[in-house]
């Protein structure tokens, strides 16, 4: 009878072995890029709301990270708060009230930035995501897409995004799109030629009430 | 060259072409008709012969299967009542044992009491009152003439009354005396009978005990005897008893599933609090098959409990065990049954614990503080799950039980439906083997009916020539006879 309960401990642990984090195709990462340019920051309650979204429908062993867009979002210093949940449920749990706090911080204490550089925080999102080497790649943009670049930076630069799933989130309409409503078509129609030529999949959601479909359980 | 070239080839009319290929063909497969006639009879029999040759073998197999099917029914029944038989025998052996062993002293106690009683009657006798010898004296000496002139003798005799007046009372107080202590001992009896009455009426229930056993264990010989002899009624009875046994025991099954997925709820989630949340093995949960590792070890134990206490005989090696070793297993398996119970218990509690956790962390994020349940009420759902924590892996013991019953009687309906799908199969192969019998014939004279022109032309210039030969046999018989009668 002892060998066979020391049988068992050695399958559970062998089980518990297998869980190495290179063999986890299931898991999800979410980063969520957040427009701090201008007027805009006033919308970012409503991303607090969408974290917070996420965080709850978030796994152990999922990752999760939220990092600003401002004038030079290509950098790791703009990432607001990042994660990987923990495997076990309660730390992961520990984690996501951490998290929340650092946002909860962030959004109180954010000033605006001049300029709104989105393709650099993509390129930093799929840096970030491919490093983390998890199985689903979402990125989300909350932001009215309108992209303002500082004079010298380029960032026509092609986005890698096979295999992953960019959502546009919240995309606002701006005083000129009221004027001229084809200006925010050719927004959105850019940026979906940008993120389709890369191979990844866009879908724009302005109605939070569907974010269910973006962060399945 | 393309088919409406070769089509036209003859004609440029296409139904001149129609016709001309029609004919063309119509000939062409007249003169084909006998070679194609016998390779469609040839296909049709030897499909024929293939399909019969496999249902014969099926019936073959079928008659094996139904006989090894009897053979497994027998031996299980007769083992059954072979387990049966011997129950009773050790209840009697229990009975004569316990009951019959006081008997000796059944026995003493009831020959003391007689003894007694004896005694006590003998003693109770009526003894009667001895006359007293001087009483003829007496009389003697009343008869003596008397004269009452001598008051002397008037004196003496008044004197002799009064002694014998006397003389009787105390005679009478003696026998009265005497006369209660017989009552006496008669009452003293009473108890003595009562005891005596007691005894017999327990000896009565014992013997009458032993006398139902023992009817019980004719009826079972009966039953054991027609086993053995494997008449139909004992097979009939036996295939019953199996499909019963199979279907209840499939049910019970299904309720301890039932229990067990219960089981498997209440432990997966705190599971991942021990090997992590996140990991896949063969695309399923870890902390989801190490929970279900848990539960099939708590079978196992449950299993070998069982085995070891001789409820059920799924490992003969176990029933053959000695009796220390047995009993030494029934502790090992009962405590680490016992452990798992605690374990799961505890999981339990865990499990609620980060429901709360979760609840409280959802509300929070999401903003729906409401939905938690209060502190105070908590202790009630606590407390449920971790009692069916616990309750649950003692329950899953008792799945050895409908589980042998279900293993046992599933060899029966196994072979009863191989037996079915063999049988149905043998029927399908003779209807195919007649179904290709009568399309070869139906191929055959679709195949004539198609080239019907040719044939009866066949038949047309075969009747003239049969006609003419006739007619020539005819004239040639008619001038010979007319010879003759000339």
């Amino acid at each position: 009878m002892m060998r066979k309960l020391i049988l068992t401990a050695i399958v559970v642990t062998l089980l518990a072995g297998c869980s190495s984090k290179e063999e986890l195709p299931h898991t999800r990462g979410v980063y969520m890029l957040l427009d701090t340019s201008g007027t805009y920051t006033e919308e970012l309650v409503k991303a607090q709301h969408i974290i917070n979204y996420t965080l709850a429908k978030l796994s152990p062993g999922d990752t999760f990270a939220v990092a600003r867009v401002d004038t030079a979002s290509f950098s790791e210093k703009d990432i607001v708060a990042k994660v990987t949940f923990d495997d076990r449920p309660s730390a992961a749990n520990r984690q996501k009230r951490q998290f929340r706090e650092k946002v909860d911080h962030f959004v109180k204490e954010v000033k605006p930035s001049s300029y709104t550089d989105i393709s650099g925080g993509m390129l930093q999102a799929i840096e970030y995501l491919n490093e983390a080497g998890v199985g689903k790649k979402t990125i989300l943009i909350f932001s009215d897409l309108k992209e303002e670049l500082k004079k010298g930076y380029v960032r026509d630069i092609p986005l890698q995004v096979g295999g992953y799933e960019v959502v546009a989130l919240n995309v606002t309409k701006l005083r000129s799109d009221n004027i001229d409503p084809r200006e925010y078509m050719d927004r959105l129609q850019m940026w979906e030629q940008r993120v389709q030529s890369g191979e990844g999949t866009w879908r724009v959601i302005n109605d939070l009430e569907r974010l269910d479909s973006v962060i399945s359980d | 060259m393309s088919f409406s070239e070769i089509y036209l080839l003859w004609s440029e009319s296409v139904a001149l072409s129609a016709v001309i290929w029609s004919v063309i063909i119509m000939v062409l497969t007249y003169l084909a008709r006998d070679p194609m006639h016998k390779m469609i009879e040839a296909v049709a029999a030897g499909v024929r012969s293939a399909c019969q040759q496999t249902s014969e073998s099926l019936m073959g197999a079928e008659k094996k299967l139904l006989d090894r099917n009897s053979e497994v029914l027998i031996a299980a029944g007769r083992e059954a009542s072979e387990h049966l038989i011997e129950r009773e025998f050790s209840r009697i052996n229990k009975i004569v044992e316990m009951d019959l062993s006081e008997y000796p002293t059944l026995h003493r106690k009831i020959s003391d009491v007689v003894t007694r009683i004896d005694e006590d009657y003998k003693q109770s006798a009526e003894v009667p009152p001895e006359a007293p010898g001087w009483a003829k004296a007496v009389e003697a000496v009343a008869k003596i003439p008397t004269s009452k002139s001598d008051p002397m003798v008037g004196q003496i005799l008044d004197s002799i009354r009064g002694s014998m007046e006397k003389n009787h009372e105390k005679t009478l107080v003696v026998y009265r005396e005497s006369s209660r202590e017989r009552h006496m001992l008669l009452k003293r009896m009473l108890p003595s009978w009562r005891a005596m009455n007691n005894d017999l009426k327990e000896v009565d229930l014992h013997v009458n005990a032993l006398m139902e056993r023992s009817r019980i264990v004719d009826t079972q010989m009966a039953e054991y005897e027609k086993i053995v002899n494997e008449t139909d009624s004992a097979k009939k009875t036996l295939s019953s008893s199996s499909l019963t046994q199979f279907f209840v025991a499939g049910f019970v099954l299904a309720i301890a599933i039932g229990g067990a997925v219960i089981n498997f709820n209440l432990i997966a989630r705190p599971m991942a609090e021990m090997v992590g949340g996140s990991g896949l093995l063969m695309g399923y949960k870890t902390a989801n098959i190490a929970a279900l590792v848990i539960i099939l070890v708590e079978v196992a134990m449950g299993l070998f409990l069982m085995e070891s206490l001789r409820i059920t005989r799924l490992f003969p090696v176990i029933g053959s065990m000695k009796d220390t070793m047995r009993v030494r297993m029934i502790w090992v398996t009962f405590s680490i049954l016992l452990i798992l119970a605690s374990v799961e218990a505890g999981l339990a509690y865990m499990r609620e614990v980060l429901a709360q956790d979760d609840a409280a962390l959802r509300a929070s994020l999401v903003g729906n503080a409401g939905a938690i349940i209060g502190v105070s009420e908590r202790w009630i759902t606590t407390a449920a799950q971790m009692g069916m924590g616990f309750i649950l892996p003692f329950a899953l013991v008792f799945v050895a039980i409908p589980l042998e019953s279900f293993i046992h009687s599933s060899r029966t309906v196994l072979g009863i439906m191989a037996a079915g799908a063999l049988r149905t199969m043998a029927f399908f192969f003779s209807v195919l083997a007649n179904t290709s019998h009568y399309i070869g014939s139906m191929l055959t004279s679709i195949y004539d009916l198609f080239i019907f022109i040719p044939l009866w032309i066949e038949t047309i210039a075969r009747g003239s020539g049969k006609f003419a030969k006739e007619k020539t046999k005819f004239d040639s018989l008619h001038t010979q006879s007319t010879k003759e009668v000339l």
